[in-house]
Order: structure tokens, then C-alpha cells, then sequence
């Protein structure tokens, strides 16, 4: 009896060793499945990055190379120096930087404002007016083009301009004044969209620091600047982050009013053409239009010169990458 | 003074309307006024003058030559919108794979979830406009460079395809499969927001939920299924809809308009177009909003 008892709690025994075995098998398998994927799909995404960082050290000489693969065999800054002749790097990238910081900034102070408006007070019609704003999201700006096209080659303001001047508006192509304008007002570039966060978030907030605020004496503008606003960083470093990078790409806009203003985005759009003239002519060769540019060094300058237009964005992006995943948690966008 | 005669509700009332004015102000002028001008401009004909411009009316002639007239645009609209459709399910299960990959725990993970959201940064029109005019400089023309992008891809297809239907899975769908893989570039690089908002929901699903499920036997597949999934279901309509927006930007369509205001100088057929477009668009939000909103779990 004692025997077979004996027996049967080795088996248990084994048979549980045997299980633990076979858990730990399984972790060990499906972390390794984890890493493959993990790596795999991070490898399709800097993949291109890490194509364009060996192109901008790369020799001409080495174009015709068919043994090299990633890693040049020899070094040079030629690419850089021409890409950044070419696109007039630092005084445009200083150009670039400040416009956007300016609208940007401009549009996270509008969009603050109109989010907390929505978020804390009921007025008439304010069920209403924030359905235009998730208007404002959905409809896609190609629908305005046209008009605000129009609007700001002439632009005046509910006919103020007119009146006291007699001219039928002045004309902000070609300006900032489109973009400035339009981010103050919070109807920019996917400005809808920030309202919502910010709407969310205030939302969120509870509604007890206010009243205390309130009974503390302080104002409207008051309690918003000086309870609110230190308390919301969450969704103003995410609308700053995002509006940073999208306003830094944007096209649409750029080409629309300020199509003759040379920021990055056109810039960079027109690189390989402007490469394709002005690189017989750098290297000496002359400008006559019997001289040919090799397409594979064209190709190459403009790899070098794309790199050199996200290397801001890049940069940026490691210092605050951290922050990134925790502010839109915080921000309530889900809730 | 007059204002400390107000109701403490119409004060509220009051500084609610100096807080949105910025933005009324902007929309009123700047959005309302120009998308109603952009309906008038759909119905009439538009001449720029040297003192603004002019307008005739031509009643539905716009739509008409956009819909029966002009060669290109159906297809252009329904290519846009078809290829919007299929990509939205493949970006949706692919931010969701991933968002759950990355909250997991492992070593590297915030290596890995830095390099998730880089597409975020580096989607730019300005940059793929200019990568492919390279790529069409390199090889001369465009359609070399539609070659080169199939023969590159040096991936033998068919083998996987025959394989597939041999299991005997519907053709249709294998043609989508294989359609993923070939744009996974693509897919991955247009889902960094979608990932992040994913992240954020399931970040916020309680720890103690899986907790419960593991201590009553509930195996990593079922708890996914039972609690991840319902617990984020709520975002995969934000998430549809955050694609769809998205997909406006680079659109052939966006380009068809714009080269038709500023090239042709068509501004009546092009706001006809974008109208078309808008409401397409419009059409099939409200659809998916009606058929997702009501599968949804809320909290």
C-alpha cells in the first residue's frame, strides 16, 4: 500500500516536473517569436533610414560597386555639402523652424482655449458649435482650397479693409500671414483634432479645483491660467509634438499660400530636379545642357538631402520620445 | 456696473463664449464663409479678374463634367476610396497587434516602441513625393520604376499562393493577403498613431481584470479575446476613422483637385470634385459609424 503510494507521488512528481518543463519551454519559444517579430518589423521601419545614412558618406566612387552593401568604402562629406548647398540649408532650416514653431504655438494656445470653452462651460448652442468642430475633422480640407485661395489673395476682414482704405483687400500669398492667421484662430491643420484633445482632457479635470478657485476670488481667465493650464502639460506637450511634425511636413498648405517662400517641405519636394541641374554645374562641368548629371549620384544627393530634412525631426524626437506614449495615456483621448 | 447684474449662469455663459471666440471667429470667417463659397463656386463657373474674380452660374454642368465628362476621375475617386477601404482593416489589425506586442514586458521595449512610432514622424508627403521622382530620375520613366518595384520585391508570391489555395482558403481572400504583405512598408509606416492610441487604451485596461481571468483558467488567447478586446473596442472606431482622415493627405484624389484649381484652372470643376469627394467620404463614415457604434462595449 505504502508501496504504490510512494510510487504514485514520484509520478505526480515527475509529471509536474515535466509540466514546469514544458511551461518554461513555451515562455522561452514565445519570447523568442516576440524578439523575431519585434526586430523584424523595427527592421522594415529604419530600414530606409539606415539606407540613406550609409548613401550620405558614400563616395561616387563607390556607386558602381556592386560589392558594397550598407557600408561604403569610401568616406566622404561631399553629399552633404552639395545637398546642403542645394537646398540652402541653415538659413532655410532656421526659416522652417521658426514658422512652425510660431504657428504652432499659436494654434496650442487656440486650441487650449476653444477645448477649455468647450469642456467647461454650457452656453447656447454649444452642443451645436462643437459638432462643427468634429466637422472641421472630418471634412477634408481639399473642399476649402479653393476659397481660402481666393480669400487670402484679396484678403479683408468682414470688409474692414474695404472701408477704410477702399482697396478690395491686400493680398497675404506668399506670406505667413495665411498660416499665422489661420493657427490663431484654431481652423489650421488638423486643429479640429487638437481641440478634441484638449476638450477631453479638461473634461477629465475635476470640476472641485475650480470651484475652489472660484471661491478663492479668482476669475475665469484666472483660474484657467494659473489652475489649469500648469496642470494640463500632458496634452500640450502632445498637441506641440504633433503639430510640430505635421506643420514641419506639410505640403498642402505650404504649396498652397506660400508656394514661393522656400520652406523645407517644397524644398525638399523639388530637390531632385533642382539636383538634377545644378550638379554638373557644382562639380565644375559647366551648365551646358549637353552635360548630364549621373541619375545614380542625383539619387544620391537627394537621399542625403531627405535625411538632412528629417534629421531636425529625428533629433527632436529622441529627446521627447519618452514622453510621447505616456502624455497621449494621460490626455484622456481615450476615454 | 452693468456686468454684475448678470446671473452667475450668464456670466458663465459669457466667459465660456470669450474662451471658444478665437476659434468662432476663425470658423465663422475662415471655415463657414469659405464652405459655402466652395458650394456656390461647385454650381457656377469662375473667372479670375485682375479685381477678384467672377461667377457664372452653370447649375449642375460641374458635377455633370465631373461624373461624365472628365476621363479620369471616377476611377481616380473610386481607385482612392476602394484602396482607402482595404487598407483600413489591415492598418487597424496591424496597430493592434502591435500596440499589444509593445505591452507586453521584455527587454528593449522602449528601444522598440521609439522605432513603432517613428513612421509618425517621417510620414511626409514632401519626402515620398521626393523619394519617387528620384526613383523615376534613376530609372527614366515612371513605369520602369512600377517594374522594378514588383521584380524588387524578389519575393517569389505564387509559391505562397498556391500554397494557400491548396489549403483551400477563398481566392478573394488570399489576393488580400498576399495585397498586405507586398505594402506591409506601407501599412506599417501609416499606422504609428493608430499603434499609439491602442497602446494608450490598453494601458488603461486594470491589471487586476487578467488577474481574475488567469486564477479561474483562462489561457493568454481567451483573456485576449474576453477582456483586451472588448476593453479597446471603443478606439477601433476612432482608430477607422483616424485612417480615413489620414488617408485624405496623400490621396490621388487631394492631387487630382489640386492639379485641376491650379493647373487647368478649373476652380468650379475642381470644388465639384471636392464635394463629390467629401460626401463619398461622408457616406461611408456614417456607415461605418452606425455599424461599428453599435458592436462597441462601453464602460
Amino acid at each position: 500500500m505504502e508501496a504504490s503510494q510512494a510510487v504514485k507521488a514520484k509520478a505526480d512528481e515527475r509529471s509536474y516536473q515535466m509540466q514546469k518543463w514544458r511551461n518554461k519551454t513555451v515562455d522561452v519559444l514565445y519570447s523568442l517569436f516576440r524578439y523575431l517579430l519585434v526586430i523584424g518589423i523595427s527592421f522594415i521601419i529604419i530600414y530606409p533610414l539606415l539606407l540613406k545614412v550609409s548613401v550620405a558618406f558614400k563616395d561616387k566612387a563607390d556607386i558602381y560597386n556592386p560589392t558594397i552593401y550598407m557600408l561604403p568604402v569610401n568616406y566622404t562629406l561631399d553629399n552633404i555639402k552639395m545637398a546642403m548647398d542645394i537646398l540652402d540649408y541653415f538659413p532655410m532650416l532656421g526659416k522652417t523652424v521658426l514658422f512652425v514653431l510660431i504657428t504652432t504655438l499659436l494654434t496650442a494656445a487656440s486650441c487650449a482655449f476653444a477645448g477649455y470653452g468647450f469642456a467647461r462651460f454650457s452656453f447656447p448652442g454649444s452642443n451645436i458649435l462643437f459638432t462643427l468642430v468634429i466637422m472641421t475633422i472630418l471634412i477634408p480640407s481639399t473642399t476649402l482650397m479653393v476659397p481660402m485661395y481666393l480669400h487670402f489673395k484679396s484678403f479683408d476682414f468682414a470688409g474692414l479693409i474695404k472701408l477704410f482704405t477702399g482697396e478690395p483687400g491686400v493680398n497675404l500669398l506668399n506670406t505667413y500671414w495665411p498660416s499665422i492667421i489661420t493657427s490663431a484662430t484654431a481652423i489650421g491643420l488638423k486643429a479640429g483634432l487638437f481641440i478634441y484633445i484638449f476638450r477631453q482632457f479638461f473634461k477629465g479635470m475635476p470640476k472641485e479645483i475650480e470651484e475652489a478657485a472660484l471661491i478663492d476670488g479668482a476669475g475665469g481667465f484666472r483660474t484657467f491660467f494659473s489652475i489649469m493650464l500648469p496642470n494640463a502639460s500632458s496634452p500640450i506637450l502632445t498637441v506641440v509634438l504633433f503639430c510640430f511634425v505635421w506643420q514641419y511636413n506639410d505640403t498642402f498648405y505650404t504649396s498652397l499660400f506660400m508656394s514661393e517662400l522656400q520652406l523645407m517641405p517644397l524644398k525638399i519636394a523639388s530637390l531632385p530636379a533642382q539636383a538634377d541641374q545644378l550638379i554638373p554645374i557644382m562639380m565644375g562641368l559647366g551648365g551646358a545642357s549637353s552635360i548630364k548629371s549621373d541619375a545614380n549620384h542625383v539619387a544620391m544627393v537627394v537621399d542625403t538631402g531627405i535625411l538632412l530634412a528629417i534629421a531636425p525631426l529625428i533629433i527632436m524626437y529622441l529627446l521627447v520620445q519618452r514622453y510621447f506614449v505616456e502624455s497621449i495615456e494621460r490626455t484622456g483621448i481615450i476615454g | 456696473m452693468r456686468a454684475s447684474k448678470l446671473t452667475l449662469r450668464h456670466r458663465r455663459s459669457l466667459l465660456g463664449l470669450a474662451f471658444i471666440l478665437p476659434w468662432l471667429i476663425g470658423f465663422l470667417f475662415l471655415y463657414a464663409a469659405p464652405l459655402l463659397q466652395s458650394i456656390q463656386f461647385s454650381f457656377s463657373k469662375l473667372v479670375i479678374e485682375p479685381s477678384g474674380y467672377s461667377l457664372d452660374f452653370v447649375g449642375w454642368g460641374n458635377f455633370n463634367n465631373a461624373l461624365f465628362v472628365d476621363a479620369t476621375f471616377n476611377r481616380v475617386l473610386t481607385d482612392s476610396v476602394a484602396g482607402m477601404l482595404l487598407n483600413v482593416p489591415m492598418i487597424l489589425f496591424f496597430s493592434l497587434f502591435s500596440a499589444t506586442l509593445l505591452n507586453q514586458k521584455f527587454k528593449g521595449r522602449a528601444l522598440a516602441r521609439a522605432i513603432f512610432f517613428l513612421p509618425v514622424i517621417l510620414a511626409s508627403n514632401a519626402i515620398s513625393s521626393a523619394e519617387t521622382s528620384g526613383l523615376i530620375n534613376l530609372m527614366g520613366d515612371a513605369s520602369v520604376v512600377d517594374e522594378m518595384a514588383k521584380t524588387t520585391s524578389s519575393y517569389n508570391v505564387m509559391s505562397l499562393v498556391y500554397m494557400l489555395s491548396d489549403v483551400g482558403i477563398p481566392i478573394a481572400f488570399i489576393d488580400y493577403i498576399i495585397g498586405a504583405i507586398l505594402r506591409i512598408y506601407d501599412i506599417i509606416t501609416s499606422s504609428g498613431v493608430q499603434i499609439l492610441i491602442f497602446l494608450a487604451a490598453l494601458q488603461s485596461v486594470p491589471g487586476t481584470m487578467y488577474e481574475v481571468a488567469k486564477m479561474e483558467g483562462a489561457t493568454a488567447y481567451e483573456s485576449f479575446w474576453k477582456i483586451t478586446f472588448p476593453m479597446v473596442s471603443p478606439l477601433i472606431l476612432t482608430n477607422v476613422i483616424y485612417t480615413i482622415i489620414d488617408s485624405f493627405a496623400g490621396s490621388e484624389v487631394t492631387d487630382m483637385i489640386y492639379t485641376t484649381a491650379f493647373r487647368t484652372q478649373n476652380f468650379g470643376l475642381s470644388s465639384a470634385m471636392s464635394w463629390l469627394y467629401t460626401v463619398t467620404v461622408g457616406i461611408i463614415l456614417v456607415i461605418i459609424g452606425v455599424v461599428l457604434s453599435k458592436r462597441v462595449h462601453y464602460n
